[in-house]
């Protein structure tokens, strides 16, 4: 079983640099959400028809794996400990939904981790893409083609008038979710990111702070998505995200600029105190370190930092959650200060990895 | 004085909590304060509860005037699943595809207070889907048609009204066939 490449497994492709706007825009995901015809909805389905929805769904699986060209590992979350679903909870590979009832709820995860398909969660089916920096077309049509192969064997809920049935009305219609994560250091510096999250609603989309709350944001990662899902098409919801992104991201530029312009040095001894905090610490909480790779993020972006990639934020996102050291150490019981000594370790080997060898910096 | 939260180290840490309800202090030791510094990702299953406490709001004061009004009839349960109109309005959640039929004509005004909306303009399965497709089409077509009488634009009009016609002639071939097939 690959479940422990999944687990241990640093590299997350999608949220790697280097797509379009991956200065702002960190990721694009698409989600869809499906059910079968004939079997009740998770939350009212006995543990009989939920085994009937994962037969129905494994049996089609292989065929998915062929039409992608790649194998996709096969997660039970009935034989996972709590600390490996919090690892995936945290690789956002399913959610804490899908891990609150864990009998005959599974995830099918591709090989390159850029797709989930949870099954039993919400609905009997979640879709989910993901591509790097701002690019929503790619996931959207990945998507599609699943849920044309799905569709060609299994019996979808389907109301003419209603579009896709789905548990939550708010899901109905398309079942799309299309969402993009932001980093927008420029804008909670210069306090403006209060104005993005209240005209959000009156465009159709919500914001919010990935980590901790609107008020206090930590690490300055938003999550942007439509609210909408009926009386719309897929690509008019998907454009209107887009143009909203479009916007969002020439604000932070412009806040980054006028940061760059005015408080340049501050802020560059800001970068620079971060990523030495980072390189050298010996302990760090999980709070201190994500507002740390914020500022070295944003250093590298307006290249005040040329010592190490953009990659090494992915890394460092990654390896500096509680249950992902957890689970590499093998220790569910580990005190705060072992997984915060553990998490400088892996922290400092990160900018190590992606460091910009001296023959390419001068 | 022993910490609030564990009662067994000593309190170092005094924080004062403004919220719902009201001011509450709490003294705690040095672990547990930390334990509330720390910031976690649970933070979406609290959002997720009012999520779906915001929804139980809306659906159950939309039928609050319309329950009185049914109050003689019999309650609405699904024949599928079992869940009853009253079991929809606590969960937030719908039982199964069926439902949506039982309950129709309550979600209805439902959605359109969600979404905006309450017909699907979005994709079309297309083996389930049927010939759902076309009749999309006419409709849209029909949509359109409409307007352009009210806006007097005729010679646009006349256009649609070709399109319907050749679409509709289309969908009685299919359902026809369809119908032969079946025999």
């Amino acid at each position: 079983m690959a479940i422990n490449e999944l687990l241990r497994d640093k590299d997350i492709t999608w949220l790697k640099s280097g797509g379009t706007d991956s200065d702002v825009v960190i990721a694009s995901r698409i989600r869809l959400a499906r059910n079968l015809r004939g079997e009740p909805f998770p939350n009212r389905a006995d543990f009989n028809q939920l085994a009937k929805v994962l037969v129905a769904t494994d049996g089609v699986l292989p065929e998915l794996e062929k039409s992608m060209g790649m194998p996709f590992d096969r997660v039970d979350v009935e034989r996972l400990s709590t600390v490996q679903r919090e690892v995936l909870i945290e690789k956002q590979l399913i959610t804490e939904n899908l891990v609150k009832n864990p009998q005959h709820r599974a995830a099918y995860v591709s090989d390159d981790r850029c797709i989930s398909i949870m099954v039993n969660e919400e609905d009997h089916l979640r879709i989910q893409c993901w591509a790097p920096g701002l690019n929503l077309d790619l996931p959207m049509s990945t998507a599609s083609t699943l849920d044309d192969l799905i569709e060609s064997k299994l019996d979808i809920a389907f109301d003419e008038k209603m579009g896709y049935l789905t548990s939550c009305p708010t899901n109905l219609g398309t079942g799309l979710r299309a969402s993009v994560l932001l980093h927008l250091p420029g804008l909670v510096f210069t306090r403006n990111v209060g104005s993005i999250i209240n005209i959000s609603p009156q465009l159709g989309l919500a914001v919010r702070a990935v980590y901790g709350d609107a008020k206090e944001p930590v690490g300055c990662l938003f999550q942007i998505a439509n609210q909408l899902t009926l009386g719309f098409s897929e690509e008019e919801l998907i454009e209107n995200l887009k143009s909203a992104v479009t916007e969002i991201v020439a604000h932070e530029r412009r806040a980054r600029k006028a940061l760059a312009l005015y408080r340049k040095e501050q802020l560059e001894d800001e970068v620079w105190r971060a990523y030495g905090t980072l390189a050298y610490a010996r302990l760090l909480s999980e709070k201190e370190t994500m507002e740390l790779l914020s500022k070295v993020r944003l250093g590298i972006d307006l290249k005040l930092i040329s010592e190490v990639t953009a990659d090494c934020y992915a890394d460092i996102l990654t390896v500096s959650r509680k249950s992902y050291l957890q689970n590499l150490a093998e220790n569910a019981n580990m005190s705060k200060k072992e997984i915060d000594r553990l998490r400088a370790r892996k922290t400092r080997q990160a900018l190590l990895d992606h460091r910009v060898s001296a023959e390419e910096h001068p | 004085m022993l910490c609030d939260d564990c009662g067994r180290n000593e309190a170092v840490v005094h924080i004062t909590q403004i919220g719902p309800d009201g001011r509450v202090e709490k003294n705690l030791c040095e672990k547990c304060a930390a334990a509330y510094g720390e910031f976690m990702a649970t933070e979406h299953h609290t959002r997720n509860v009012s999520m779906d406490d915001f929804l139980k709001g809306i659906f159950s004061n939309h039928t609050d005037a319309e329950e009185v009004q049914q109050a003689g009839q019999r309650e609405l349960v699904c024949p599928s699943c079992g869940m009853s109109y009253r079991d929809f309005q606590q969960s937030g959640k719908i039982g199964c595809a069926d439902c949506y039929k039982t309950f129709r004509q309550q979600l209805e005004p439902l959605l359109r207070r969600i979404h905006g909306s309450s017909l699907h303009r979005g994709k079309i399965p297309h083996r389930t889907g049927g010939t759902i497709e076309l009749k999309h089409e006419i409709g849209m077509l029909r949509q359109k048609l409409q307007e352009s009488v009210a806006q007097e634009e005729y010679e646009r009009a006349a256009e649609l009204r070709d399109k319907i016609r050749a679409l509709e002639a289309q969908l009685a071939l299919k359902e026809g066939g369809a119908a032969d097939g079946n025999q």
